[in-house]
């Protein structure tokens, strides 16, 4: 039998991004030693490339500001589908989770009076994200890193990834994992487990997402048994690089619109005015002169269309290029060029400025960017708790991206960095004092063999399976059958297709040995790809309405009944089952707030 | 168009050149060039990356002799006829191929006296007090400014010396407008700021433009003179026996 390592820890932590780490910090403040495990090394998980902000209602650049406000618009963006009590939660502890950062050594921009300023984004009504530059989300992750390092009681794994969680009679117990640059395998036990893995863009060939978003903790969280929730809702950023090829999907910061970058189709026309929803009618400016006055800083002056919410943004510039109105390599025009000086656009943007002019050869002081949609974020996720981020296995929760509930059909920009700190915290928090009235557990032996040999099934010398090749077809799969836009038979042809690559996985074969070995690595990922793609589709076909970020050809306006139900995801034992639940009802003085104009 | 690839490979201590030969495409980078080999010719290939977009600093390598992140390195930028040779960080203990054992780098942050914060419910910064700090804050931890530092790279000087990421992270300490601690005994006895001899090739590879020798290490260097070397300061110790 393989060797392997053995730990033990009150809670385990899986995924080292701002919210994994978070966690961690809260968990090790309850007194819960910790194991941090981290699939890249630390400080390179994918909040690193979060451009825009976090979304706290501090009020410091527009004192009308306050959580009331911000529930509305984040209940408005998802499309009334969030879990509102985590939308709650949310916007009143965002700014405490913001301030606390600068206490932990974070240096946001700044106001005039010196606090931390605060810049405009789609579908926030008022300015309310922190920021630096746009360079934000290095911001929080090396400030949580730091903290992270210097707290007690927290072991972290760099390159260490988890293939398997140990649950028994419903409840999670530990993990295996492996390390990347020796492969050898090691099992922890935990008391409490908390998933917060990100999402899962790699399952999609245009895509801002990094190699690591393979969706290991759905899929994970999934063969346990847990819930998955809204996993139809992707959300695809209106604003990714199109050109040169190699950069396809390479994520353009919505701060270039909020900072007063407009959108232009290849007549020159400033196309969005054209794409006002009835919902957002009353507060988006319906002309250039109004829109300006918003530029210019009138006082009262209504939002211009370019900040419309996400799913809204991408769907027109589908249109608009569908409708041959496109720009030569398939997207749109961004111009802040003709908005802003060249030195304010440097100051404000600057990784975008040396990311076009490094890789696009283009400099947006004085042209216009191209731009389209790219995959960018899963809405939704592992199903939790809202006050306690408990998974319906007890003793796992899960927080930021790989959880469900917050964001409902469509997550407004900065509010994802918000929500890592927030419930990251919260997950902590639970999982610690979880783990504190826990009796000692033990994994099974036979368990822990069988999940080992999962875990090395693809070095079998008879396997045929070429992982590259078949990551390149799920993802053609994906492209075409769950895409922006989809329709009940691409969908069932999709499913098939994926059900089809499901049986093909156990023959996948990995070239070489344990060391650092890509190929051994994507082989594994692409078990949690095929199990979350299919999810996805699944819920995509159940759910026969357009709401957010999923859109159907076929059933293009929404649906009352399915606007008040979940669709979840469970495993059975055929396979997936998709089941249809209930929302929790909004408390009417909740729904007063989401009704009025701005609170 | 076709272009060659050459690749340093293998473990300690058995290391070869690979060559390579790739379909060229507009806009191709270095790191491009490694996923098109790996997913055709190589695919055990190690290589370490995350965002393909010059935000996170894991693709760190050598590119024809010059520390580079390898999402930033076009084909276009090297000669057509020439094979471009692609080969780890020289300063680090190589893993496998092109990936290197960084883990020291995370060693030594830890000894460094984290950020203190004053004691204050209501902590004002203004921006032109920041901006230098920012700037610190830009680095995206690359470790491509410790694999051209020759304290590290040629005299491999680890122990005594932390190196050019982070004396500009005790300089962003330091200078943080609402930081309370002091670091200056720290970089002059344990972290050697004194090994610093001001060649600022750290500066030159850094893919986020931090002015690290000008705006951090001399400043911090500078800091240390007035505090230790002064002799003025030194008289009037000795005779009022004062530390300050």
């Amino acid at each position: 039998m393989e060797d392997y390592e053995e730990l033990k820890y009150d809670v385990l932590v899986i995924g080292a991004g701002a919210a994994g780490m978070r966690a961690a910090v809260a968990a090790s403040d309850e007194g819960a030693k910790v194991c941090l495990v981290s699939k890249s090394l630390l400080g390179k998980a994918h909040t690193v490339m979060a451009e825009g902000g976090a979304a706290a209602a501090l009020g410091n650049a527009d004192s009308k500001d306050n959580w009331k406000v911000h529930f509305r618009d984040t209940i408005k963006g998802g499309k009334k589908l969030n879990n509102w009590r985590m939308a709650q939660i949310h916007a009143q502890q965002a700014p405490e989770r913001i301030m606390e950062l600068e206490r932990w050594g974070a240096v946001f921009d700044r106001t005039k009076d010196g606090k931390i300023n605060q810049r405009n984004f789609g579908g926030h009504r008022y300015p309310r994200l922190a920021h630096v530059g746009d360079r934000t989300g290095l911001e929080i992750i090396r400030t949580v890193q730091d903290k992270v390092i210097h707290q007690e009681n927290i072991d972290i794994l760099m390159e260490c990834t988890v293939t398997k969680i140990f649950a028994e009679n419903n409840q999670a117990i530990g993990a295996l994992a492996y390390y990347r640059n020796n492969g050898k395998l090691v099992v922890i036990e935990a008391k409490a487990i908390i998933v917060s893995t990100g999402g899962i863009g790699k399952s999609y060939r245009i895509t801002s997402n990094s190699w690591e978003y393979t969706g290991d903790g759905h899929a994970l969280a999934y063969l346990t048994g847990a819930d998955l929730q809204d996993m139809e809702f992707i959300q695809f950023h209106p604003t990714g690089m199109v050109w040169p090829p190699s950069v396809k999907g390479t994520l353009v910061t919505e701060g270039v619109r909020g900072e007063g970058g407009i959108l232009l189709n290849n007549k020159n026309e400033r196309f969005m005015f054209n794409y006002i929803p009835e919902a957002f009618a009353a507060e988006t400016a319906k002309s250039e002169k109004e829109a300006n006055d918003w530029l210019n800083g009138v006082e009262g002056a209504m939002r211009p269309p370019e900040l419309l919410t996400r799913d809204v943004v991408a769907k027109a510039i589908m249109k608009e290029v569908e409708a041959g109105r496109g720009s030569p390599h398939g997207g749109v025009f961004l111009d802040i060029a003709n908005r802003r000086d060249a030195d304010y656009i440097k100051k404000k943007l600057p990784s975008m400025y040396h990311q076009f002019k490094e890789l696009g050869d283009l400099d947006i002081t004085k042209e216009p960017m191209e731009v389209g949609p790219t995959v960018h974020y899963m809405m939704g996720g592992i199903r939790v708790d809202p006050e306690t981020s408990s998974s319906t296995i007890e003793g796992m929760y899960s927080a930021g991206e790989s959880a469900a509930g917050l964001h409902g059909a469509n997550r407004l920009g900065g509010n994802s960095l918000s929500d890592l700190l927030v419930f990251g915290n919260i997950a902590g928090y639970s999982a610690a004092n979880f783990a504190a009235k826990c009796e000692d557990l033990t994994i099974h032996k036979s368990a822990i063999e069988g999940a080992i040999e999962e875990t090395l099934k693809s070095f079998d010398n008879d396997n045929t399976e070429d992982p590259y090749k078949m990551h390149a077809e799920l993802q053609d799969i994906m492209e075409k059958h769950v895409g922006i836009v989809r329709e009940e038979k691409s969908l069932e042809e999709g499913i098939q297709k994926l059900k089809n690559m499901e049986k093909r996985l156990e023959k996948l074969k990995t070239t070489g040995g344990r060391e650092y070995n890509p190929c051994w690595h994507l082989c594994l990922d692409l078990k949690n790809m095929v199990i979350t793609s299919l999810a996805v589709a699944e819920a995509a076909k159940e759910r026969r309405e357009s709401r957010g970020g999923h859109t159907r050809l076929d059933y293009p306006e929404y649906d009352e009944i399915l606007g008040n139900l979940n669709i979840i995801i469970r495993k059975g034992p055929e396979g997936i089952n998709v089941i249809k639940s209930d929302k929790d009802k909004m408390p009417d003085d909740l729904s007063d707030y989401v009704a009025k104009e701005a609170v | 168009m076709k272009r060659k690839i050459i690749i340093q490979r293998g473990e300690d201590p058995d290391f070869f050149m690979h060559e390579f030969e790739i379909e060229g495409g507009p806009g191709m980078v270095v790191l491009d060039a490694i996923h098109q080999i790996q997913a055709e010719q190589a695919p055990d290939l190690a290589v370490r990356w995350n965002c393909k977009a010059g935000k996170c600093g894991s693709c760190s390598a050598e590119v024809n002799g010059m520390p580079k992140l390898m999402c930033m390195a076009r084909l276009s930028d090297y000669d057509n006829g020439e094979p471009i040779v692609v080969k780890p960080m020289k300063t680090f203990p190589i893993i496998k191929d092109l990936v290197t054992d960084v883990s020291w780098n995370y060693e030594v942050n830890k000894k460094i006296l984290p950020y203190q914060h004053p004691d204050t419910d209501d902590p004002r910064m203004l921006q032109e007090d920041v901006d230098r700090v920012q700037e610190f804050r830009k680095c995206i931890e690359c470790f491509l400014c410790q694999d051209v530092c020759h304290v590290l790279r040629d005299s491999d000087m680890k122990d005594e010396y932390i190196g050019p990421r982070f004396l500009v992270r005790n300089a962003m300490l330091e200078m943080h407008p609402l930081d309370q601690g002091n670091r200056l005994q720290d970089l002059k006895d344990r972290d050697g700021i004194g090994l610093c001899n001001i060649t600022k090739g750290c500066t030159e590879v850094c893919p986020e433009h931090i002015t690290i020798t000008d705006n951090a290490i001399i400043p911090m260097k500078e800091r240390i003179v007035d505090e230790y070397y002064d002799p003025l300061v030194w008289i009037w110790r000795k005779i009022t026996g004062k530390s300050n």
